[in-house]
């Protein structure tokens, strides 16, 4: 049995709404609003990076799961927003969760997706007798060119998950991938900003890729969209998700409770990792769970995950995503282009 | 601006908040000390890891900072009188001057501390937020 054995999320503590971002192109806020239904993202703070919202998540996972860090043998950190283009994320992480040197470590990247492809790393290498315990981070402090129809989504979270067998809170039943070469959105090593498709990142990328994985997942597990309490689709934007679950036949009250987009944006690697702790945070023993993540370029993980009757035995050492998500203080456009320094002299 | 070596022995410190403590006279110390100033030669130095737990003790709010660190003013610095005892020096991060105030609880949190120029080495370490 491979399992989640604890989990930890984290998101700063600065939001900027998404009228004041309209305010300052000259946009329809409420249009964009109800658009996108996102009404504000998070913001790192000016010392906050990929490197640090790990680390934060990663040491919340490991007081959850109860484990000392010694017992990692792998730690594997998923983002777009490492903070070196050469030096690993991942060793930062596993030197202040206290893992060095019995490890081995490394960053993953895959758009939106890698946190959720390091998880299947680490059932692989847990399943195997490779190393007790894995962990798997997905964190990003996502970018966007100032006026894109991105800067309304792009915001900043990390969420992590130690992989084990023993006195795991939820355990993984399968998984399931669907992967294409799709140039829907992409960013080249010297740009600061990414570049996107426009309309072609719905249909055949998010949709695509998403739909067959969740499709290919239950055809797998013999199951149906009725045998799954919660799901959790990567959340570009509170309409990609709800869209992809009508498409399935599943009905829109199970994405809610993970269905984070609408307070803290588009936390891109984080998404998917972020909105699978929320339903964590509430989900009762016995219950099942269906996430897909989606990372463009293209690619989807899906998994089917069954709580367990450990989850209530280890709620008391969590901290919950929406005690981040309520936490926070609100900057006007000016502020945040500091915080993000998207000013050249910065 | 921290040179490679110096950044690097720093980072026990920095990130686990790693001092020491006299066995002798059950003293810790923040950084760890190699030599106990009580007991001299009868100390016995052994590893603490601190659990990044405290209260304020003092505080000021900076607007004038050093260099490196012009991006962040203003900002407010603490002495932080750790649960175990010893005093260490941090900035207060997610947090205003009206809200900080003396015998408030605070924990570690990890964040950047300074970059050496865009092409360099980035530190990190550990800074404090107000327990909520």
């Amino acid at each position: 049995m491979i399992g989640i054995v604890g989990y930890g999320a984290y998101v700063p503590h600065y939001r900027i709404k998404a009228e004041e971002i309209a305010r300052t192109w000259g946009e329809d806020g409420w249009r964009i609003i109800k658009g996108l239904g996102v009404q504000e993202k998070s913001v790192p703070d000016l010392d906050e990076d990929t490197a640090t919202m790990a680390v934060e998540s990663a040491r919340n996972a490991v007081v959850h799961a109860g484990i000392k860090g010694k017992s990692i043998g792998a730690v594997f950190v998923g983002s777009e927003s490492h903070p070196y283009a050469v030096k690993p994320t991942a060793t930062i992480v596993a030197e202040a969760v206290g893992a060095t040197p019995h490890l081995t470590a490394a960053d993953f990247e895959f758009a939106c997706k890698a946190g959720t492809t390091a998880i299947q790393c680490c059932m692989g290498m847990v399943s195997s007798g490779m190393v007790e315990y894995g962990l798997a981070i997905g964190a990003d402090t996502a970018q966007g060119r100032p006026g894109d129809a991105l800067e309304y989504t792009a915001s900043a979270g990390a969420g992590s998950f130690i992989i084990g067998k023993k006195n795991a809170v939820a355990e993984i039943l399968g998984t399931y991938s669907y992967t294409t070469d799709t140039p829907d959105f992409w960013r080249r090593p010297s740009a600061d900003f990414p570049s996107h498709g426009g309309r072609f990142t719905g249909e055949p990328a998010y949709f695509k890729h998403v739909v067959n994985a969740s499709k290919g997942l239950m055809e797998k597990m013999k199951i149906g969209p009725e045998d799954v309490d919660y799901v959790v689709f990567h959340q570009p934007n509170a309409k990609f998700p709800r869209h992809a679950a009508k498409i399935l036949g599943i009905d829109s009250k199970k994405l809610e409770p993970g269905l984070l987009t609408p307070l803290i944006g588009n936390t891109y690697s984080g998404a998917s990792m972020l909105g699978l702790a929320a339903v964590l945070d509430v989900a009762k023993p016995g219950q099942h769970v269906l996430v897909t993540s989606f990372g463009s370029g293209a690619g989807s993980d899906s998994f089917l995950i069954k709580i367990k009757d450990e989850i209530e035995e280890k709620r008391s050492r969590l901290v919950p995503v929406m005690n981040y998500v309520n936490n926070k203080e609100y900057l006007d456009y000016a502020l945040y282009v500091k915080h993000r320094k998207k000013l050249k002299s910065l | 601006m921290l040179g490679s070596p110096s950044s690097w022995r720093r980072i026990p410190e920095r990130y686990g908040l790693i001092g020491s403590r006299c066995e002798t006279c059950k003293t810790n110390y923040f950084p760890s000390r190699q030599i106990c100033p009580v007991c001299r030669r009868r100390g016995k130095i052994v590893e603490k890891a601190y659990t990044g737990k405290g209260k304020i003790y003092s505080f000021t709010k900076v607007n004038v900072p050093p260099a490196g660190f012009e991006i962040e003013a203003p900002y407010m610095l603490a002495i932080i009188e750790l649960d175990e005892g010893p005093k260490l020096t941090a900035q207060v991060v997610d947090c205003e001057e009206r809200d900080v105030k003396i015998g408030l609880p605070v924990r570690m949190v990890f964040r950047k501390i300074q970059e050496s120029g865009r092409e360099g080495l980035i530190h990190y370490g550990f800074k404090f937020a107000l327990s909520k």
